[in-house]
């Protein structure tokens, strides 16, 4: 991989802030845009705008055809078995949305158990919670182990035959910690529930082969892989879409309107209501080009590297703590940590004026934060762009911001 | 490195507040309010014991950054034996400095000057205020 050409793709990453070349380590929250994507929703604005599946001119076939191509880029970069099982939607946080209150509310009744863990974010935890909620049914947390992994002891345990459905991240957006998702799949099935994967911080990261892993579920996000906001994706296994229920109703979602009854279209279409976010499929079906082009292979094995890179440097600064997973091998390209009594914002605060841009809280995922016993924690996310020279300049400004504050103090 | 921006944030005054901070603790048998910053996870514990119109003590507890803390401090400080129009007057002015405005210089305010630099930082403002927004709550919840 030639980092300085990667580098030059992405034309954000070349400026200053605050009197500093920019660091970007916050890609976790969302992912600089590649020249290619931006250049991929200018043509679309600019050459070839219309509305899908409706008007009988070119245009309006030129945009079906963007949006349905996008479909299919998707379906290869996650192994679906057919585009019928990729739907579109805002990102992940409306695609586990969407299974809980479509699959969820036809499947799951009192005294079910819906099974997570302590690791995950918010928007993995709260639909099961308003899930659970309204059907009388449990929400069931499986237990971490003291590195921040999963034991597939403590996942056994947890899933019974009570257990309805299983929703793990497949990679910790605050611990850095891949999950065996796969494994955790033949319990859930083993178990006759259904196994949900929030695909968030593995997707842009990895290669996803969805009929692998054998989840019924896979949802991501469009923004965290190159990709434009507003712009995600819910797989789901063919069998189990067919059965489900929109909960969207309107233009687009429709096979037949009467008075008093309507049907809804074939899949995908059926979970698509409303004109759907046809320039941002486009640029999700740009970054996915541009991602291939590099090779997901090749992107993890360089942000294993770095992540490695990073805890080592890391752990050269005094009074620094590091969370989740110590080898660097079980671990995805963020590190999460703290510095002595350094409060996380302050800490941020100090590396912005350095240009350093990293993350700060709780990271939408307080449970976690109770279950380390902290109130938030700072996290540097690497991607494919960036470098060893950049996590230098984290680690000295991580040195200077301790020396910066034991003289103020 | 050169932090000089930084120092107009972090006064001495400021560190020295978050350090060994003013009212800490809890008043029984007074006014409550709980609130919490949910982007980032601040959050104080705030009692005021108000009588007579007069905000006779006040005490604060939580978890957060420099600039929350030390702001609840001076915030407890300043309010404490003011009237309560006085308390909310302050709050005004304190408002109008973080959002850049002009404020009204004829009010002491004390050590709270010293927060002026948190207007320069627009991601931190948010820090500053929070234990002001649960000073007119409480106040707001004892008056109703």
């Amino acid at each position: 991989m030639n980092i300085q050409e990667i580098r030059r793709q992405f034309p954000i990453l070349d400026q200053e802030v605050n009197g500093h070349p920019l660091v970007y380590l916050d890609s976790a929250a969302t992912s600089q845009k590649p020249l290619s994507v931006i250049q991929a929703l200018e043509e679309y604005y600019k050459g070839y705008n219309s509305n899908v599946h409706r008007g009988v001119h070119t245009l309006g076939t030129r945009a079906t055809d963007g949006y349905e191509g996008a479909r299919e880029k998707v379906r290869k970069f996650i192994n679906a078995s057919s585009t019928e099982e990729v739907i579109f939607m805002r990102g992940t946080t409306t695609a586990i949305n969407t299974v809980a209150q479509s699959y969820g509310m036809a499947n799951v009744s009192e005294g079910d158990e819906i099974v997570i863990t302590h690791m995950e974010h918010h928007s993995n935890i709260i639909p099961w919670q308003q899930l659970a909620k309204a059907t009388g049914a449990t929400l069931k947390y499986v237990p971490l182990q003291e590195d921040g992994t999963l034991s597939l002891d403590d996942v056994r345990e947890t899933i019974t035959s009570n257990t309805k459905i299983v929703s793990i991240m497949m990679v910790s957006n605050v611990l850095g910690t891949m999950n065996p998702i796969k494994e955790i799949t033949k319990i859930a099935h083993g178990n006759g529930a259904v196994m949900v994967v929030d695909g968030a911080q593995a997707a842009p990261h990895m290669k996803v082969d969805v009929q692998d892993l054998d989840c019924d579920f896979f949802a991501f996000s469009g923004h965290k892989m190159g990709g434009p906001t507003g712009i995600g994706v819910l797989y789901g296994k063919k069998k189990l879409l067919n059965n489900m229920e929109p909960i969207e109703f309107g233009g687009e979602m429709i096979d037949f309107v009467g008075l008093q009854e309507s049907t809804w279209k074939e899949l995908p279409w059926k979970f698509e209501g409303g004109t759907p976010i046809i320039a941002g499929a486009i640029g999700l079906g740009a970054a996915i080009d541009f991602l291939n082009d590099i090779g997901l292979d090749e992107i993890e094995k360089y942000e294993h590297h770095l992540a490695a890179y990073a805890m080592d440097k890391l752990s050269e600064v005094e009074g620094l703590t590091i969370y989740g997973p110590k080898d660097p091998q079980k671990r995805a390209g963020l590190v999460t940590f703290n510095l002595d009594d350094v409060h996380p914002h302050d800490l941020a605060t100090v590396l912005d004026s350095e240009g350093i841009a990293i993350r700060a809280g709780h990271h939408c995922a307080q449970p976690l934060m109770k279950w380390l016993n902290v109130s938030s924690t700072a996290r540097a996310s690497f991607y494919l762009y960036n470098t060893e020279e950049e996590i230098d300049r984290l680690a000295s400004g991580l040195v200077k911001t301790k020396e910066y504050f034991s003289d103020v103090f | 490195m050169s932090f000089n921006n930084l120092d107009t944030l972090y006064r001495q005054v400021i560190m020295d507040h978050y350090k060994n901070p003013r009212n800490k603790g809890e008043l029984s048998d007074s006014v409550t309010v709980d609130m919490n910053n949910p982007t980032c996870g601040d959050r104080i514990h705030l009692t005021l014991d108000v009588q007579d119109g007069i905000v006779q003590d006040a005490k604060f507890d939580g978890e957060g950054c420099s600039i929350s803390m030390a702001s609840a401090s001076m915030m407890t400080q300043v309010i404490k034996g003011q009237p309560v129009e006085k308390a909310m007057k302050l709050s005004e002015v304190f408002s109008d400095m973080m959002l850049g405005k002009e404020y009204d210089d004829s009010i002491d305010l004390g050590d709270i000057e010293a927060l002026q630099g948190v207007a320069k930082f627009p991601a931190r403002i948010k820090c500053a205020t929070l234990s002001w927004k649960a000073m007119e709550k409480g106040i707001g919840n004892q008056s109703e």
